[in-house]
């Protein structure tokens, strides 16, 4: 087990200018006096010259691997630099969703440990990110398809995760929308984990910045990464557009852009980035309660807390660094949702946006040391990163303090490719464009 | 969306085509071994800028092309055949 | 009279045509032409909704599609429509519109009491609390706050329910978006040079803000007749373009008229996607509004808004309005509601002294210079604004029946930021304006800040000169910039974002973001104007806060005490407009979501009472019985063990290598040999991918020296036909060899079981289908019931067996000619259960073994692996992983108790051992011949446990089995009956 299960939650410890404790009495006590009384939520640091850790990107898992690195491995001289503002990356751009059903029995523990962190971040954090375990609802259509889940959610069980058959009947009452019959791949049923779910993904990245922040990391933003030290085969710090600074590990934790960073260092990853895209209708009243991912085609749809209907599809096929949607993938997905949920025909779309994604050899995260000593990787996200952002934070923290894989994410090490023990879900082989 | 410039059949709809990756790689011979082959099927350069990139014409000529692209404008510079050398 | 209606006929509406409508159960008329804002207004209605977050009364603000706060249900016979805006709903009749976000009644709605609460509601306010107890979040506060958020009510329209919808795809030299001024006069040049023109705009009418001003009817109508004659040159009106994708791509929404709805059978939309060499951006600017207490108060209208209301509908939007403006361009809607009769309350301007306010002065009307807005009384509408100095200083009360703002005018920019536009800081007009890549296209009129409906046309004139030089045509002016109503002198405008005054200052009205929230999120460190939006939700509502976009940007500067410059806009993605889902998804959905692959036999299979299943895309005969269960499928698959039976194998790919190098070719694609193939003769083949996972099986035939047929599983069709054709040409383009799919000319039957000898050879005059001449494995050219095909020798159900492969138009005959000659053997079409069946029990794999995660070995092919020579997957197939003991392998499953049913997805465990799981089922069946279920499964080292006993659960299904496991050769091990 790892230490955050069992320990208790980690004291924030003070030492920088602190945000105070969120709550509802205060959110009280500052209506009073306009609330005017709110700091920064995370202190906006300058950069030192040395750090024993620097983490490369302030998105979900750079953010989340500070916090960790301070609150559970007590490891306080750590610097997250991010080019830009932090979380507007993939953290900021995805469809929120959390959930631990999957094939391989590594990676149901390893989501599945990332699930559960999720379910005490908030009191954690103390920071809202509306953790909603509303469900997750995986529709199939052939039998094939029921038998692949019903050995994915055999599996789950066995590991003690929640899993359970929906009959089409069962799959009507959970989710009135549903056409069973659609005129073309008819539902048959539907698996649940119902401890699945979303989160407000922005406040994920702002709630660990807040955290670690307070815990002793510098939090420093608008400082763009633009060469990586090394002396002979060990690395040693960073070339910022704020100037040069020293560490002792670094670790790159910008998912989208790893084979940029690691290019500096001359490393080719089995990474290749592409877009994948997301969309938000108009707001309305409630009509959907879990997470609905169709089986016959790239669409998944749930309903945030605001209204908006959050969907995505699959990724546009091709590498791609820009940020842009495309016509044709709004076009599937939107015939993928008048299909199964003809009710939403007359409801209209916003907005469309894309997030540029590593996506890997074998379509599984990499959470590893590289073949420079010190470069630590995290990266390689697919499309599953958010879910497995305190995972993947934690798991990221154990490597850099304990200089060895946490047992929950040995399975992700970059020597996998050469050594034939690929993680692959889908079966889909070493085509990142096909994932 | 791409528009790709098929040299056989006119600029067309990226739908058309399927993508096949990196055309910067060249299959090592047969007896070169399992670290080549290593590194011919999973290490990428994943450029962000100009890219060479495989494009086969599925829903055309059913020729193989290969294309020069940037991943970051999508801007395309040169198209040609699997024999061509686009710089 | 207090308050709006109409007084006058507008130059879009038809006041001979009265439309009755009904708004909250309220009977009410419009006119033909009329918006459902424009007819709620000629009706004197000035609350239309509540917001968002307080619930608090509000009206029409915007005469467009940047409208934030008039959004409606619409009542119609499928069903609520939530969220219209009313701006830009064409009227008709017996329309039913519902006010929206309140209960019980528009009137006294009991949400408005977080109006009273706002002070502990600041923006964000749900992210510090609500955390304790855990598990209250999902079941408490969370239930209240998504039935407390959402807009409109969505009455589920399920069933027949599916709007048509289309698709158009258009084609241009130049895509010009806006017809304005300088949107029309762009067109023309660029019409008049030749060039093929699409010209898209938003509104129901060409002309932009030169419908706004009588003296360019007459400029306009000529435009427009011009346009007309060009056939070249294809005017769109209602359609708004939605995105910019790169490479000259552009998705573009046509809303249709209710008239031509009606004309095309209830279309609504159609979604153009337009494919352009170049783009003229001429979509104009936003008025903006003004960040002051009281700016949300029904009655509170952009002035531009208040024009077009006259102009376009002849509705006053009030009997004594106010205006409070920074720029001379507001005064024009003064000036025209003066010369429509309105007295005028009077106009508080921030300038000193401008030209405007001097016109305005000498036509009688009190101008109150230097002077702010600090609040408005009021609360279902304005009573009286209260005037105050620059400081804030209270000055007095005006009575007033509305009040019309204007912040300047915001280039809309959207577009060409898409395009990759860099945005600059224009002074003048407090505002960003693009810079586009000539290469794209060019921003034409005020859309690039060039304000003045002449100035714009003589833009919008030299943008196109620019393209039609660029597209190598003669930039030959039509000089219609000759004849242009000279633009009124203006002094230039001042800069006002927001007044300091307390109260809540909205800079999103829909979201209910406040000036005060912006401060807020600055003091919390979410400076970047990205995390701004992203704490306040600014911008974030379907209008995406378009009129206030500039104005929160410009808080934060000023919280910051940056320039707004540095601050900059969120970035705009599509759509600019929300669109609905239909129309995206266009006529492909529901039955016509992906197309149907029929075999060339369906009609018989259907006659004959088959079941079909779809699989990918093709549809196949599962069972020939209307019955679920195992009854039918056993009997079909039990004539096939005892007799005969005939099934159709068509879907299966097809690909025909030809050439010299035809058999080197499959040598490197196969990882098995087929250069020492006979001829003649079939073999099986496994290929891998360059991982050195099975990719695909099948046999392949050689016909002639040069001439081979592949055949690629159902699945893989498509997939092993690129994977060839791209080594073909990446990897070995000197080999002269030629891939056909030919998987649509060929039928193919299987005829399997004991007798098919007879049947075929019944069909097959003068063969000698004896084992000395046609072995296993044999495959050559036949004539089947007279007709030229191929036959082949090869089983997949383990009994002797024969494919017959015949053209697809012949299907018929030879299908007709098989059964007539089977019939004295009772022979019996079985489908894709029974052929599963007899598989299963024959241990021969599938997709669900063939899942992209098993190697050769896994399979126990690792025999085919040809020990010499290249081949695709050759290397990485040797890889250490691959060859670890524990690596999951296929062997055969029989419950223990013979009488227990398997399921597919079992998971098996070692009775004694962990609870980890050692494998799984992959295929089970109820066997025809083993008096038992038998399965097929995946498990770790799963040869060496040959004979050994599992457990086998689903815990989903609460299962548990005792398994043991066999060869997966379960059925004629020795494969005698094949070769029978």
């Amino acid at each position: 087990m790892s230490p955050a299960a069992k320990s208790p939650p980690a004291p924030l410890e003070a030492g920088r200018a602190s945000s105070g404790r969120y709550s509802g009495w205060r959110l009280f006590l500052e209506g009073l006096t306009g609330q005017r009384g709110w700091s920064r939520a995370w202190a906006k640091a300058a950069p030192r010259p040395r750090y024993r850790v620097v983490i490369v990107g302030g998105g979900g898992h750079g953010l989340a691997t500070a916090y960790y690195l301070a609150a559970e491995y007590g490891i306080r001289d750590v610097a997250v630099l991010e080019r830009g503002p932090i979380g507007l990356g993939n953290v900021g751009r995805n469809t929120t969703i959390i959930r631990s059903n999957y094939f391989h029995p590594e990676n149901i523990r390893f989501y599945e440990f990332s699930l559960k962190l999720w379910e005490t971040l908030e009191q954690r954090l103390n920071f809202n990110a509306m953790v909603s375990q509303r469900g997750t609802l995986n529709l199939f259509h052939t039998e094939a398809q029921r038998d692949l889940f019903t050995r994915r959610a055999n599996m789950m069980r066995l590991h003690g995760v929640d899993a359970e058959a929906l009959s089409r009947e069962e799959v009507k009452e959970l989710v009135p929308l549903v056409d069973l019959n659609n005129g073309r791949y008819p539902v048959l049923g539907g698996f649940l984990q119902r401890r699945g779910g979303t989160v407000r993904h922005d406040a994920v990245a702002w709630g660990y910045a807040r955290a670690a922040s307070e815990a002793g990391a510098d939090i420093i933003e608008h400082c763009e990464v633009t060469g990586i030290r090394r002396e002979g085969a060990r690395v040693s710090g960073v070339e910022t557009t704020r100037g040069a600074i020293g560490a002792e590990i670094v670790c790159l934790a910008v998912a989208g852009h790893s084979s940029r960073l690691a290019a500096m260092v001359g490393l080719q990853l089995p990474i290749e980035s592409h877009v994948l895209q997301a969309f938000v209708s108009e707001p309305l009243k409630p009509v959907l309660d879990v997470v609905l991912t169709y089986g016959a085609g790239h669409f998944y749809v749930s309903q945030s807390d605001k209204g908006g209907l959050v969907f995505g599809g699959a990724i546009d096929g091709y590498n791609s660094y820009g940020q842009r949607g495309t016509l044709p993938m709004a076009e599937e997905v939107a015939a993928s949702a008048v299909t199964l949920l003809p009710g939403l025909a007359r409801v209209r779309v916003l907005r469309q946006w894309g997030g540029v994604m590593d996506m890997s050899m074998d379509g599984s995260p990499i959470i590893s040391k590289t073949p420079l000593e010190g470069l630590i990787l995290n990266g390689g996200w697919c499309y599953g990163g958010f879910k497995a952002i305190p995972a993947g934070g934690l798991t990221t923290a154990h490597l850099i303090a304990r200089d060895e894989p946490h047992p929950f994410a040995s399975h992700l090490d970059l020597r996998r490719f050469a050594a034939g023990r690929t993680v692959d879900e889908r079966g889909t082989g070493p085509f990142p464009y096909a994932h | 969306m791409l528009r790709i410039p098929c040299p056989w059949c006119g600029e067309r709809d990226e739908t058309e085509f399927r993508y096949r990756g990196d055309a910067s790689r060249e299959r090592p011979a047969g007896d070169a071994g399992l670290t080549a082959f290593t590194t011919y099927v999973y290490a990428r350069e994943n450029r962000c800028g100009w890219h060479l990139e495989w494009w086969l014409h599925v829903g055309g000529c059913r020729r193989l092309l290969k294309v020069l692209r940037h991943t970051l404008s999508h801007e395309i510079r040169a198209v040609g055949g699997p024999g061509d050398s686009l710089g | 009279m207090r308050g709006p209606g109409r007084i006058a006929p507008g130059l879009l509406t038809d006041a001979t045509r009265p439309v009755g409508f009904r708004f909250d159960g309220r009977r009410m008329s419009g006119v033909a032409g009329d918006t459902l804002a424009s007819a709620l207004l000629a009706n004197g209605v000035r609350v239309v909704g509540r917001s968002f977050k307080y619930h608090r009364p509000r009206g029409i603000v915007t005469a467009g599609p940047e409208e934030p706060c008039a959004l409606i249900d619409v009542i119609g016979p499928d069903g609520r429509e939530p969220n219209r805006l009313a701006t830009t709903l064409a009227l008709h009749q017996d329309l039913a519109a519902e006010s929206q976000n309140r209960w019980p009644s528009l009137e006294y709605d009991v949400g408005s009491l977080s109006d009273l609460f706002a002070r502990f509601l600041p923006a964000g306010f749900y992210y510090k609390t609500f955390m304790a107890p855990g598990w209250a979040w999902e079941r408490v506060y969370e239930p209240l706050i998504r039935r407390a958020a959402g807009l409109g009510k969505l009455e589920a329209i399920v069933g027949d329910h599916a709007d048509p919808a289309e698709t158009l795809h258009e084609h241009a030299d130049v895509l010009v978006v806006g017809a304005g001024a300088a949107g029309l006069a762009a067109a023309h040049r660029l019409g008049a040079s030749g060039l093929r023109v699409l010209l898209a705009e938003q509104d129901v009418a060409l002309g932009g803000g030169s419908l706004l001003d009588g003296r360019w009817d007459s400029w306009r109508a000529k435009v427009c007749a011009a346009l007309r004659a060009f056939h070249h040159v294809r005017c769109l009106p209602r359609t708004t373009v939605l995105g910019a994708y790169g490479h000259g791509v552009f998705g573009a929404l046509e809303t249709l008229s209710p008239e031509e709805s009606a004309r095309f059978g209830g279309l609504r939309e159609r979604l153009r996607i337009v494919r352009a060499r170049r783009v003229v951006l001429a979509t104009g600017a936003l008025e903006r509004l003004i960040a002051f207490p009281g700016n949300d108060t029904p009655g509170v209208m952009l002035a531009g808004a208040a024009l077009k209301f006259l102009r376009h509908y002849g509705v006053a939007v009030g009997q004594r309005p106010a205006f409070f403006v920074n720029s001379d361009e507001a005064y024009e809607t003064l000036f025209a509601l003066l010369e429509a009769g309105i007295a005028c309350a009077g106009v508080i301007e921030v300038r000193e002294k401008s030209l405007a306010a001097e016109r305005a002065h000498a036509l009688g009307v009190e101008v109150h210079a230097a002077s702010l807005v600090a609040a408005v009384s009021g609360r279902r509408g304005v009573r009286a604004v209260r005037i105050a100095d620059l400081g804030g200083r209270h000055r007095r009360w005006l009575q007033a029946d509305c009040l019309l703002i204007s912040g300047g005018y915001s280039p809309v920019t959207s577009l060409a930021s898409q395009l990759g536009a860099a945005l600059n800081w224009r002074e003048a007009i407090a505002a960003f304006a693009p810079d586009l890549a000539p290469a794209i296209g060019q921003v034409a009129g005020s859309a690039r800040g060039v304000f003045g409906l002449a100035a714009a046309a003589r833009d919008g004139e030299r943008a196109a000169g620019a393209i039609a030089a660029e597209l190598g045509r003669s930039p030959s002016g039509a000089g219609l910039a000759a004849e242009l109503p000279p633009d009124t002198e203006a002094t230039v405008m001042a800069a006002l974002w927001e007044v300091p005054a307390r109260g809540k200052a909205f800079v999103d009205l829909q979201n209910d973001v406040t000036s005060a929230d912006v401060r807020l999120a600055a003091r919390e460190g979410y400076e970047h104007v990205e995390h701004m939006k992203r704490f306040t939700t600014h911008g974030m509502g379907t209008d995406q806060g378009r009129i206030g976009a500039l104005v929160g940007s410009a808080v934060l500067a000023q919280a910051r005490g940056v320039p707004l410059a540095e601050v900059g806009l969120t970035k705009a993605r599509p759509f600019l407009e929300p669109v609905p889902f239909a129309a995206l998804a266009g006529a492909e959905v529901r039955e016509h979501y992906k197309p149907k692959r029929r075999l060339p036999l369906h009609e018989w299979h259907e006659s004959a009472g088959a079941r079909f299943v779809p699989t990918g895309l093709w549809l196949r005969p599962l069972v020939y019985s209307p019955q679920p269960g195992w009854d039918a499928v056993l009997a079909e698959a039990r004539a096939v063990r005892r007799s005969v039976g005939i099934t159709d194998v068509s879907t299966l790919g097809k690909i025909d290598v030809q050439g010299p190098d035809a058999a080197r070719f499959l040598d490197l694609i196969y990882a098995n040999t087929f250069s020492t193939l006979k001829v003649g003769r079939a073999r099986y083949g496994i290929m891998l991918r360059e991982d050195g996972m099975l990719f695909d099986d099948g046999t392949t035939s050689r016909l002639a020296a040069e001439h081979f047929v592949v055949t690629t599983t159902t699945a893989n069709a498509a997939a092993v036909l690129e994977h060839m054709e791209f080594h073909l040409q990446a990897v070995c383009p000197d080999l002269d060899v030629l891939l056909t799919d030919v998987g649509d000319q060929w039928a193919q039957f299987a005829v399997a079981g004991p007798r098919s000898r007879e049947v075929v050879a019944g069909v097959c005059e003068g063969v000698d289908l004896s084992n000395e001449s046609f072995p296993f494995m044999a495959a050559g050219h036949a004539v089947i019931a007279g007709i030229p095909g191929r036959l082949f020798r090869i089983s997949f159900s383990g009994e002797l067996a024969y494919e017959v492969a015949v053209p697809a138009r012949s299907a018929l005959a030879a299908w007709s000619a098989l059964l007539e000659a089977g019939r004295p053997c009772d022979i019996t079409p079985y489908g894709l259960d029974a052929l599963n069946t007899l598989r299963i029990e024959k241990g021969h794999v599938t997709s669900a073994e063939l899942n992209g995660n098993t190697s050769a070995g896994d399979l126990g092919l690792e025999r085919l692996l040809k020990p010499h020579g290249d081949f695709i997957g050759r290397a990485l197939s040797q890889r250490p992983g691959l060859a670890a003991p524990d690596r999951l392998q296929l062997v055969g499953v029989r419950p223990v108790d013979r009488t227990l049913p398997l399921r597919n997805g079992l998971q098996l465990l070692d009775p004694e051992g962990r609870a980890a799981s050692l494998g799984y089922v992959t295929s089970a069946t109820p066997s025809v011949e083993l008096g038992s279920w038998v399965g097929l499964a995946l498990v770790a080292g799963g040869r060496r446990r040959i004979g050994r006993r599992l457990t086998a659960l689903s815990p989903v299904h609460g299962e548990s089995t005792e398994i043991e496991i066999t060869s997966s050769h379960m059925l004629d091990p020795e494969n005698l009956r094949v070769r029978g």
